[in-house]
C-alpha cells in the first residue's frame, strides 16, 4: 500500500503547530495503524529528523494510552477499537490519512500527537475509589453481590480512560468517563457508603478541570472503544440529583 | 559475598506468622518522618505505594506512563489464584504452595512461596472490598475457574480483563492516598540511576520525560516495582515501553541479578505476521479450558481446518499428557507446540502456529456460553487476524511473556543493597524456572499489599543510614553521569536507529536463548551481542535533544541496557547445565524430550554480580533447601 499521512506536528505546548504530509511506502493491510507510524518514524530517525511523537504502550487495546484522531474520528474509522487495534486494512491504497491529537481544553498538548490527560487522574482522586485500607477488608464472600449488578458494574469498569469520549464531544465533556466510574462503584454494595459523596465530588472535579457539560449527542458512546453505553450518564445524573437533594436536608 | 536469604526459622507454615510477630515496627508518629520512593505503578508498585501511604509514610511514586493506571499489569487477562477452596475441591494453602513450587520446577524459594500462598486469601478479600467486579454466580458469590497447571478451580477472574480490574483497584487505592496527601505521583518520569550513600539505596536520578529535566530524589528507602525484561527479545507480550533500565541501573550499582535465563514463553499468542510487527498479542491461557489444541496428523496437510476430520487431527497435548490434557503448564505446552512445528506440522504462514479449536466446546455448551466467557478475546483475535474463531479454529504460537528472573531479594524482598526493595515481576523469588498461570497478579499484589509494608518497616526502624540531602556528592555524581550518557547517545549521530539494534538483539536472543538452548548457540549469541553493543555505541542515531520529550532518546537508553542484559541472559543459560522449567538445554533431555533437571548440581539461585564494564560478571549461589516440598520430576501425564 502507498499511503500519505497528514499529521499534526507541534514542538511544544507554547509553539504553533501545523499539518505536515509524509509519504509512507511499504504499508500493508495486516499492519496496525501504529506500526505504519512506526515505519514512518524509522525513516525519519534514520534521516536524523525527530519522529512523530505519539503515545502507545500495550498495543492490545487495554491500557488506554494511544489517543489519535484519525480522519476526524477518535481512534479511527472502526467502531469499538482503539487506535492501536486499527489496522491498515481499514484504509485504501493511495489514501491520505489525517492524524491529529485529542483536542480539549482539559487535555493540553505536550508534543505532536501527545496530550496531557492527568485531569482524569485528578477526577478519580476526588472520589473514584472505595476508601478501604489494606487489611480492613472482610472475607470476600461475606457480601454477596447480585450477578446482574456485578455484571453491570463490570460493563462500566471496562472503561480504559483513553479520553476518546472527550475528544469527540463538541463540549469536550468527560461525562461518559465520570459516569462509568460512578456506576462501577455505586452499583456495588461495597461502594454504597460513599455513593453520594462520590457523585458530587467527581462531578465537581470534572467541572473544575474545564470539561464541558454533557452535549447529549451520544458521540462519546459512538467512539468509545469499549462500548460504554451513554445510559450510565443518566444513572450518574440520577445519583447526582439524589445526592444533591440529600445534601440540602 | 555471602548471600543471606534471611529465611526465618521454624516450621514452614508458621514462618511468616512468627516473623511478623518479631519484626521491628515504626511507631505511627515516626512513620511520617520517612520518605519512600516507589518506582513503577503496576500491581506491585501501586498496591505498595497505596498501602505505605495508608500506614502514614511519605511516598513518592514514579511511572513512565502518563497515568499509573496504564502500567502493563493492565493487560493481564485470565485471572488470579487464591487458595480459598470455595469449590470444596480440596484446595488449600499447602496445595497452592506445592503447585507453585512444582510448577516452578523446584527452583523457587520455599519460604517465599508458602507466604505467597498464605496471603493469596487476603488479596482476594482486599480486591473485592475495593470494588473489583470479579465474576459471580447467580447466588451472588464469587465464581472461579481452573487454569493451566492446576487440578483445582482456584482462579478468580473479571471477564478477560482481570489485570485491568485489579490494577484499577490498586490505582484507585493509590489515588485515594494522593487525595489524602500521603502519596505524590510523578507520571512521565523515568528512573535512570540509583543513588547509594554508604552502600545504602537512598535515592534515584529521574528524567522528567516532558521537560527533559534530570534531578535527584532522595528518600529513606527505594522500592523498585518496574516489571520484567521480556522486551529484551524485542517481540514479546509486554507493552512497548516496558524495559529493564531501572533494574539494570541498580544491578550496575551492585544489586545482584538472579536467574536471568528463566524467561517464560507463553503458549497462546497470536502468531507473527510480518517483520514490521511491534509486539505480540497474548490470548489468555484460560482459552485452554475450552479450546482443544491440535495440528494435522500429516505434515503438508493443506486442507482448511474445518475440513480435516478428527481422524486426521493430532490433539497432541491430550495424547501425550492425558492427566492434564490442554491444561499442562505453559512451558510444557510451548515446547510441545515447537516440537510439532519442527516436525513440519505447523499451520498458518511459515508453519509457525498450531490450532486452538472451540468447535467441541461450542457444540457442548452453545455459542452464547463461549461468548460470555471469552467474547473480548475472540473480538481481539478477530481485530488482529480478521478470522472468526467461533467458526474456524484460532492459530496460536508461543511468545516471550514473563521474566521469572530479576533482581535478587531476601525474604524481606530487600536486595543485597540495604534499603533497595524489589517487588512484583522485577524480583526473582516466587516462580522459580516457570510461572503458573494466574500467579503473576497474585504475586504482584501479595508483595505490594501484604509483604513489603511489613518488611520495609523493619529496615526503617533500624535507621542505620539517614536520608541524605538531594545535593550530596553521590547524588551530584550520579546526575552528572546520567546527563553524560544521554549526551553521548545524542552525539554519536551514526546510521542505524535504536529500533534496528533492538530488533537485531531480539532475533539473536529468540534464536539462541528462546524455547531451546544449547552450548554452541549460547556462546555464539554472547559474541554477537557483544559485537552489536560495540556497534551500538559507534553507530546509533538519535535525533533531537534531551531538553524535551524525545521518545527516540528514551528508546536508545533502554536498548543500551537490554544490550548488556542480553549477554548476561545467555551467560546464565550457558552456566546452568541442566534443563528446568522454561529453560530447556537440548543437551539435557529425557528420552521423551522432557526437561532433565539436575538437582545435585543446580538446585541453586544463580545471582550475578556486576564487576565493571567489560569485565566478566561474578556468580554467587544461593542453595535452595526444600524442607516440605519433595523434589520430584514433574509429570503432567
Amino acid at each position: 500500500m502507498k499511503i500519505t499521512v497528514r499529521v499534526w506536528r507541534q514542538k511544544k505546548a507554547q509553539s504553533a503547530g501545523r499539518f505536515v504530509e509524509y509519504p509512507v511506502e511499504g504499508a500493508n493491510p495486516d499492519m496496525s495503524f501504529l506500526e505504519m507510524l512506526d515505519v514512518l518514524n524509522e525513516g525519519l530517525v534514520k534521516k536524523g529528523e525527530e519522529p512523530v511523537h505519539f503515545d502507545s504502550d500495550c498495543r492490545e487495546g487495554i491500557c488506554g494510552t494511544c489517543s489519535c484522531v484519525i480522519n476526524g474520528e477518535a481512534h479511527g474509522p472502526e467502531s469499538r477499537v482503539t487506535t492501536c487495534q486499527t489496522y491498515m486494512r481499514s484504509f485504501k491504497d493511495g489514501d491520505t490519512i489525517t492524524v491529529e491529537p485529542f483536542r480539549a481544553k482539559a487535555f493540553p498538548l505536550i508534543k505532536d500527537l501527545v496530550v496531557d490527560r492527568t485531569a482524569f487522574d485528578r477526577i478519580i482522586q476526588a472520589g473514584g475509589f472505595i476508601s478501604v485500607n489494606t487489611g480492613a477488608a472482610p472475607e470476600a464472600n461475606s457480601i454477596p453481590v447480585p450477578k446482574h449488578a456485578s455484571d453491570l458494574s463490570m460493563d462500566a469498569a471496562a472503561c480504559i480512560g483513553c479520553g476518546a469520549c472527550v475528544a469527540s464531544c463538541k463540549n469536550a465533556s468527560a461525562s461518559l468517563f465520570v459516569a462509568a466510574k460512578i456506576a462501577h462503584l455505586n452499583l456495588l454494595p461495597h461502594g454504597k457508603p460513599e455513593k453520594d459523596r462520590r457523585a458530587l465530588a467527581m462531578i465537581q472535579a470534572m467541572d473544575a478541570e474545564g470539561f464541558g457539560g454533557c452535549s447529549v449527542t451520544g458521540s462519546c458512546e459512538a467512539v468509545c472503544p469499549k462500548g460504554i453505553p451513554i445510559s450510565f450518564i443518566s444513572r450518574m445524573n440520577r445519583d447526582y440529583m439524589v445526592a444533591a437533594l440529600k445534601m440540602r436536608e | 559475598m555471602k548471600l543471606d536469604a534471611k529465611i526465618p526459622s521454624g516450621p514452614l507454615a508458621q514462618k511468616w506468622t512468627n516473623y511478623k510477630n518479631e519484626i521491628r515496627l515504626v511507631s505511627p508518629a515516626n512513620k511520617r518522618k520517612y520518605d519512600i520512593i516507589v518506582v513503577g505503578t503496576g500491581l506491585a508498585g501501586a498496591s505498595a505505594a497505596a498501602s505505605l501511604g495508608e500506614l502514614g509514610y511519605n511516598v513518592k511514586a514514579f511511572c513512565l506512563q502518563d497515568s499509573p493506571r496504564r502500567a502493563h499489569s493492565v493487560a493481564a487477562q485470565g485471572g488470579i489464584n487464591a487458595a480459598k477452596n470455595y469449590r470444596n475441591d480440596g484446595d488449600s494453602v499447602h496445595r497452592l504452595f506445592y503447585d507453585t513450587i512444582k510448577g516452578g520446577d523446584f527452583r523457587a524459594r520455599e519460604a517465599n512461596v508458602h507466604r505467597l500462598a498464605e496471603v493469596s486469601l487476603n488479596v482476594i478479600d482486599q480486591a473485592t472490598a475495593q470494588g473489583v467486579p470479579f465474576a459471580r454466580e447467580y447466588s451472588g458469590y464469587l465464581a472461579t475457574r481452573s487454569f493451566g497447571g492446576a487440578q483445582v478451580s482456584r482462579t478468580f477472574y473479571a471477564r478477560g480483563q482481570t489485570g485491568q480490574q485489579l490494577l484499577l483497584g490498586a490505582y484507585q487505592a493509590l489515588m485515594c492516598q494522593v487525595s489524602a496527601g500521603t502519596v505524590k505521583i510523578f507520571p512521565r518520569h523515568e528512573m535512570l540511576e540509583l543513588v547509594l550513600v554508604n552502600n545504602h539505596a537512598k535515592g534515584i536520578v529521574v528524567r522528567d520525560l516532558i521537560s527533559g529535566k534530570i534531578s535527584t530524589v532522595t528518600a529513606d528507602a527505594v522500592v523498585l516495582a518496574t516489571g520484567g525484561y521480556s522486551n529484551a527479545f524485542y517481540l514479546s507480550t509486554s507493552g512497548v515501553a516496558s524495559n529493564v533500565t531501572a533494574s539494570w541501573r541498580a544491578h550496575r550499582k551492585g544489586a545482584l541479578f538472579a536467574n536471568p535465563c528463566f524467561t517464560q514463553i507463553h503458549p497462546t499468542c497470536i502468531p507473527v505476521s510480518g517483520d514490521y510487527q511491534s509486539k505480540l498479542t497474548l490470548m489468555s491461557e484460560s482459552l485452554r479450558n475450552d479450546g482443544r489444541v491440535w495440528v494435522p496428523k500429516n505434515a503438508g496437510d493443506k486442507r482448511s481446518p474445518e475440513q480435516i476430520p478428527d481422524s486426521d487431527r493430532d490433539y497432541y497435548l491430550e495424547r501425550i499428557y492425558p492427566a492434564y490434557g490442554n491444561l499442562v503448564p505453559r512451558d510444557i505446552a510451548s515446547r510441545a507446540a515447537k516440537r510439532v512445528c519442527d516436525e513440519g506440522r505447523g499451520v498458518g504462514p511459515g508453519g509457525l502456529g498450531v490450532f486452538l479449536d472451540f468447535r467441541d466446546a461450542i457444540k457442548r455448551l452453545g455459542e452464547p456460553v463461549i461468548r460470555e466467557r471469552y467474547a473480548n478475546l475472540f473480538d481481539m483475535y478477530h481485530e488482529i487476524t480478521i478470522e472468526n474463531a467461533y467458526k474456524t479454529p484460532m492459530r496460536i504460537y508461543p511468545a516471550i511473556h514473563y521474566a521469572m528472573g530479576g533482581l535478587w531479594v531476601d525474604y524481606n524482598l530487600m536486595s543485597n543493597l540495604p534499603g533497595l526493595f524489589v517487588i512484583g515481576e522485577a524480583n526473582f523469588s516466587d516462580h522459580g524456572a516457570n510461572r503458573l498461570g494466574a500467579s503473576a497478579l497474585m504475586q504482584g499484589l501479595a508483595d505490594g499489599y501484604f509483604v513489603l509494608p511489613y518488611t520495609i518497616g523493619d529496615y526503617l526502624a533500624r535507621n542505620e543510614v539517614k536520608r541524605p540531602a538531594a545535593d550530596v556528592p553521590e547524588a551530584k555524581l550520579a546526575e552528572t553521569e546520567t546527563a553524560a550518557r544521554l549526551n553521548k547517545l545524542l552525539s554519536i549521530r551514526g546510521k542505524r536507529t535504536p529500533v534496528e539494534f533492538h530488533k537485531q538483539l531480539g532475533r539473536i536472543l529468540w534464536d539462541n536463548c528462546g524455547m531451546a538452548r544449547e552450548e554452541a548457540g549460547l556462546k555464539k549469541a554472547m559474541q554477537a551481542i557483544a559485537a552489536l553493543r560495540e556497534e551500538f555505541w559507534q553507530n546509533v542515531i538519535v535525533p533531537g535533544s534531551h531538553a524535551d520529550l524525545n521518545m527516540a532518546l528514551e528508546r536508545a537508553g533502554r536498548v543500551a541496557d537490554f544490550l548488556e542484559l542480553g549477554e548476561l541472559l545467555c551467560l546464565d543459560a550457558l552456566e546452568r547445565r541442566e534443563s528446568c522449567g522454561c529453560h530447556l538445554r537440548t543437551e539435557f533431555q529425557t528420552p521423551e524430550g522432557e526437561c532433565l533437571r539436575n538437582d545435585t548440581d543446580y538446585a541453586y539461585v544463580a545471582a550475578w554480580e556486576f564487576t565493571g564494564a567489560g569485565k566478566p560478571p561474578q556468580l554467587h549461589k544461593e542453595p535452595l533447601v526444600y524442607e516440605e516440598a519433595h523434589m520430584a520430576q514433574r509429570s503432567y501425564k
